[in-house]
């Protein structure tokens, strides 16, 4: 769903909170600004004075490490007052509903709320009930959408790859419950990806994702012919209820990612992968481990696009 | 109603031949976007120190982010020399008020500890609200405070001064 609600009605970000519709100009403006901010963490002060006397609250219903870890150290960066809650081992277990939290916070003179939560929307409804001139960052929200990831992955394409329009990008893995891979998608088409693919088994697929504006897959040898980018996903152990494959080792067999199934993409492909990785599940470690591997990039670079995610959105423009 | 003024060329020579008496082989040129940096890249033309050119784009220290926001094309700033215990100077194209060599300079700290800072701009046209005052100035002039000193350049890279 393209979401207005992250939009001003003169087109600047207030919140975000998808990729879906966001424009290609929105989505330039949060990678150039990420570009410029890349020096920063090579200088003598790892710090630039832009959100002095902000503050900012990392709200983390649902655990992480990396996403959390990276918002906060791209808030301090940016001399922003940064406070992190791990709120699933604290107020809600003694029951107090998400917006008496909120509410609390926001008596703090909260000026951003990064959420991440297991449900999908949960980032969009605290947005719909924040004073206006909070902003509200989605750091993942259930199946639905983890827009900062997808911009730090299309960060880390345009560095590698330098353009969009002559790419072929194959995103492999549990695309039925990955929030990762659907903005990864919305963020590459916008940006003008001619050829998106996704390999993954039938189980592992959400019905009618060819309206996605993506080229389907079951076998790995037809689907990583001459790519250019090669993103795998988690396997999410943890999401999935049921039976959706047969075993771990099998899968691995079938879909992991191998220096000889490598071998079928375009001698200069890069391998992505959000993380955290399970090493002999989705991705063999000699090639996690290998020349083509960027994905301690991509952790780098989630730095620089959080800092620009953050200051763009609590310029003026925000209130 | 732009009014020319001084050409630029000329002034650049002056500015030069007074930093030249200054200049030791260990002094950095570091030139402010966009203005400071076109004027930079000239002195560093004309007086070819050792050091290659630092540039710096200030927005990320500007003390007027809350009410105007980031500015949409901010530039990487490059400083390929070692700041620490450094003898810097900072190159403007228009001091006015003062506020952009003070975030500068804030800047210049985050790389490390210079050994000294001296400032050298092409026009000081007064209005300072800090106090700054350029070590080297090309021209000083007497602008009504509404009135605006530009420094443009062109598609042949000539550099043109304006008051609009």
């Amino acid at each position: 769903m393209p979401d207005s609600q992250q939009l001003t009605p003169d087109g600047q970000l207030k919140h975000l909170l998808t990729l879906d519709g966001l424009p290609s100009r929105i989505l330039t403006q949060i990678l150039d600004t990420a570009e410029t901010f890349m020096d920063v963490g090579e200088r003598d002060v790892k710090k630039v004075p832009l959100l002095r006397g902000k503050a900012i609250f990392n709200l983390f219903f649902e655990a992480s490490t990396r996403t959390r870890t990276t918002f906060d150290i791209a808030a301090k960066r940016l001399s922003a007052d940064v406070v992190t809650l791990n709120i699933a081992a604290s107020a809600q277990s003694k029951g107090e509903t998400v917006l008496d939290t909120i509410a609390n916070l926001s008596a703090m003179h909260a000026d951003m709320f990064i959420v991440r939560h297991s449900q999908s929307g949960a980032a969009h409804f605290i947005a719909r009930h924040v004073a206006p001139h909070i902003a509200v960052v989605n750091a993942g929200d259930g199946r639905h959408a983890h827009p900062t990831q997808g911009l730090l992955d299309v960060f880390t394409i345009r560095r590698y790859k330098g353009a969009f329009h002559n790419l072929r990008v194959a995103i492999i893995g549990d695309i039925l419950h990955s929030r990762v891979a659907r903005s990864q998608i919305h963020a590459l088409t916008t940006l003008g990806v001619p050829e998106v693919r996704v390999i993954a088994p039938r189980t592992l697929l959400p019905a009618g994702v060819e309206q996605m504006g993506v080229h389907v897959f079951h076998d790995m040898k037809a689907g990583l012919k001459d790519v250019d980018v090669i993103i795998m996903l988690r396997l999410q152990n943890e999401r999935m209820k049921g039976a959706l494959l047969p075993s771990a080792q099998e899968y691995f067999k079938q879909y992991g990612l191998t220096a000889e199934k490598l071998a079928l993409a375009k001698p200069d492909a890069i391998v992505m992968h959000p993380g955290p990785m399970n090493r002999g599940v989705e991705i063999d470690s000699e090639v996690a481990d290998g020349v083509q591997s960027v994905i301690l990039k991509q952790v780098t670079y989630g730095i620089a696009v959080r800092m620009a995610v953050m200051s763009i959105l609590l310029g003026p423009t925000a209130s | 109603m732009n009014a020319p003024l001084p050409d630029v060329a000329s002034l650049l020579n002056k500015l030069a031949e007074e930093i030249r008496p200054i200049l030791t082989p260990d002094t950095a040129m570091v030139g402010i976007h966009t203005g400071g940096a076109w004027i930079a890249e000239e002195l560093h033309r004309l007086l070819k120190p050792k050091l290659p050119l630092g540039t710096l784009d200030i927005s990320f220290y500007r003390d007027d982010f809350s009410r105007i926001g980031l500015h949409p094309q901010v530039k990487p700033s490059a400083i390929p020399f070692v700041v620490e215990d450094q003898p810097i100077l900072l190159i403007d194209d228009v001091l006015h008020t003062g506020r952009t060599v003070r975030a500068a300079m804030n800047e210049l700290f985050d790389y490390g500890r210079p050994s000294a800072i001296r400032l050298a701009v092409l026009v000081d046209r007064g209005g300072h609200e800090l106090p700054i005052r350029p070590d080297f100035c090309g021209i000083t002039l007497a602008i009504e405070p509404q009135q605006n000193v530009q420094l443009t350049r062109n598609e042949k890279g000539q550099l043109m001064l304006t008051v609009a």
